[in-house]
């Protein structure tokens, strides 16, 4: 009985290893869109398989409660794999918070199982869980909230803010360290989950819409890490693997978003961006130039290269199937339409690229910043739509501008740049951008959708 | 629970993955970066096998009852995030048959 026991241990043990392998191998073809989908299928069978190694484990009997949470999990996943496209940032924060309230959850319930007799290493590993594992839950929560626009977007701060947030974190710490030397005194556990989860909160409450793409990567390498430490207290090397590469995942993510930003980590997390001088620019009255659709589309059915700038401006309008339009259009004209893609661009990392491939653009025309910003001088257009900070000169020349240093987009090199926006209002950082100044700059006001639509019926005219 | 050996052994195996992680991921095409993040939010929620133990043991009614959720949590993980990859995944499609230039 014995033997046939550890036989099956092992079995399992070995169909744990086939889900690692399957896992490191389902990121490894993420590496071309041409094999990623092989990729998804890895990563099923990996999960399947060690979801029925699992259950077929010693031990367990309650199999009644445990297929009503898969049935009911899966009755709440489906409907979050059918979100559209554009409420992708929102569903991606709110499953950061799924996964670590898991790892909370367990986390806690093993220490209830465990203490008094949890050494000290252990007790170390199940407080960095459930604290990075409780911040992420309410962190996500308030990252989706806002950009589900339940919650208000502009950041909010307060005096002391960041004085706040560290002792609360201190607090927590010194409770962890109180636990890991006296585990007995479980009284304590509860306010330590609770600190965690506040603290959550207060993390997020100074970041803005802009800053997002940073927040979830980081949101996304504290939920992997959190697993991670799971994975050392119930002793699952699987767990681990898998943990410690959604970990490495986010934080490269993290690493290639605040670089793309010029900013670090800390100044995105307690830096709180954008509540800054509006004041500053709003005396003066700078003319502009500007364009209808009919001009516009006369200088863009002229042009030989367009390059088109995206932002979240375009995702807000919903106008990606628009702008297809303008981009099969201008294609049949014989003009050269490609698509500028800044790193930040957006609300998630990869969001542009996500919204223009739903709309059938062809991801070979999706071109990364380093890549494209070399063409903009032998470029006739430049066409922004919906994009601000990312194509803001002041980054380059302006060394009192907050986004001094950040990497943009060298839209202003364009023979002509061509600025759909609603108004003059400053855009989500509040910075006021020089671009629209400039002599060679149209400024095309109205909404993306609506006006891209404008521009496609003028280019049609003729035929239809 | 643990022999300190495994602990140690547990170490060696996070910094391994967390190495192979860095090398993969770096190559993954900024294109994807956002399927990327859906996948590894699915794969990681691998962390259900962790739940699923405590709800089959059934040692304690709180454990059953955090693992119950946490169960439902990951699942809906799982499901949701291999779909909704998948989904974006089809959508990249390439000029090159038609149009390369």
């Amino acid at each position: 009985m014995s033997a046939e026991f550890a036989g099956g241990q092992v079995i399992i043990e070995l169909v744990y290893l086939v889900a690692s392998v399957l896992f490191i191998l389902s990121l490894k073809w993420m590496s071309s869109p041409t094999t990623a989908r092989h990729g998804i299928w890895a990563g099923e069978i990996g999960m399947v398989l060690a979801i029925i190694g699992t259950l077929l484990r010693n031990g367990l009997h309650d199999y009644h409660l445990i297929v009503i949470a898969l049935v009911l999990g899966t009755i709440i996943g489906v409907p979050l794999g059918r979100v559209a496209m554009t409420a992708v940032p929102q569903r991606t924060a709110l499953s950061h918070a799924f996964g670590a309230l898991c790892v909370t959850l367990v986390g806690s319930a093993e220490f209830y199982l465990r203490a008094p007799a949890i050494s000290r290493f252990m007790m170390s590993v199940l407080s960095i869980e459930v604290i990075l594992g409780g911040l992420t839950v309410t962190g996500s929560l308030m990252a989706a909230g806002k950009l589900q626009e339940i919650l208000p977007q502009r950041p909010l701060t307060y005096k002391g803010q960041n004085l706040v947030n560290f002792l609360l974190l201190a607090v927590a710490l010194v409770i962890a360290v109180t636990l890991v030397l006296h585990p007995e005194r479980h009284a304590l556990f509860p306010f330590m989950v609770l600190l965690a989860l506040v603290f959550g909160v207060l993390l997020i409450i100074p970041i803005g819409g802009a800053d997002m793409p940073t927040v979830i990567s980081l949101l996304n390498g504290y939920a992997g890490l959190s697993a991670s430490a799971m994975g050392f207290v119930l002793d699952s090397k699987l767990l681990i693997i898998a943990g410690a590469l959604d970990g490495s995942s986010g934080l490269i993510l993290s690493i290639i978003m605040s670089k793309a930003m010029n900013r670090s980590f800390t100044n995105v997390l307690f830096g709180a961006f954008g509540q800054v001088q509006t004041s500053a620019a709003a005396g003066e009255v700078k003319p502009v130039r500007s364009a209808t659709p009919e001009e516009a589309a006369a200088i863009l059915s002229g042009a030989n290269r367009v390059i088109i700038v995206p932002g979240y401006g375009m995702a807000v309008a919903q106008a990606q199937h628009k702008v297809r339009e303008l981009y099969d259009g201008l294609t049949k004209r014989g003009v050269d339409v490609k698509f500028a893609i800044h790193p930040v661009a957006g609300r998630m990392p990869g969001h542009m690229n996500v919204l223009l491939a739903e709309a059938d653009i062809p991801y070979d025309r999706l071109v990364e910043m380093d890549e494209i910003n070399g063409d903009f001088p032998q470029t006739d257009v430049a066409l922004v739509i919906g994009a601000n900070d990312v194509t803001n000169p002041a980054a380059r020349s302006d060394t009192s501008s907050p986004i001094y240093g950040m990497p943009i987009l060298d839209v202003d090199k364009a023979h002509t740049v061509m600025v759909i926006k609603r108004s003059m209002n400053p855009g989500f950082a509040g910075i006021d951008n020089p671009l629209y100044y400039l002599d060679n700059t149209l400024m095309l006001f109205g909404d993306a959708k609506a006006f891209v639509g404008n521009i496609v019926r003028e280019l049609g005219g003729g035929h239809s | 629970m643990n022999s300190s050996s495994s602990l140690i052994d547990a170490l060696f195996i996070f910094v391994l993955a967390g190495f192979i992680g860095f090398e993969v991921i770096r190559r993954v095409s900024p294109l994807l970066h956002t399927p990327l993040m859906s996948l590894t939010n699915a794969l990681d929620a691998i962390a259900v096998v962790g739940a699923i133990v405590l709800v089959g043991e059934h040692k304690s009614q709180l454990a059953a009852i955090f693992g119950f959720i946490a169960v439902v949590a990951a699942t809906s993980n799982i499901v949701g995030g291999f779909f909704i990859t998948d989904r974006m995944l089809k959508m990249f499609k390439s000029s090159r048959p038609a149009t390369k230039q």
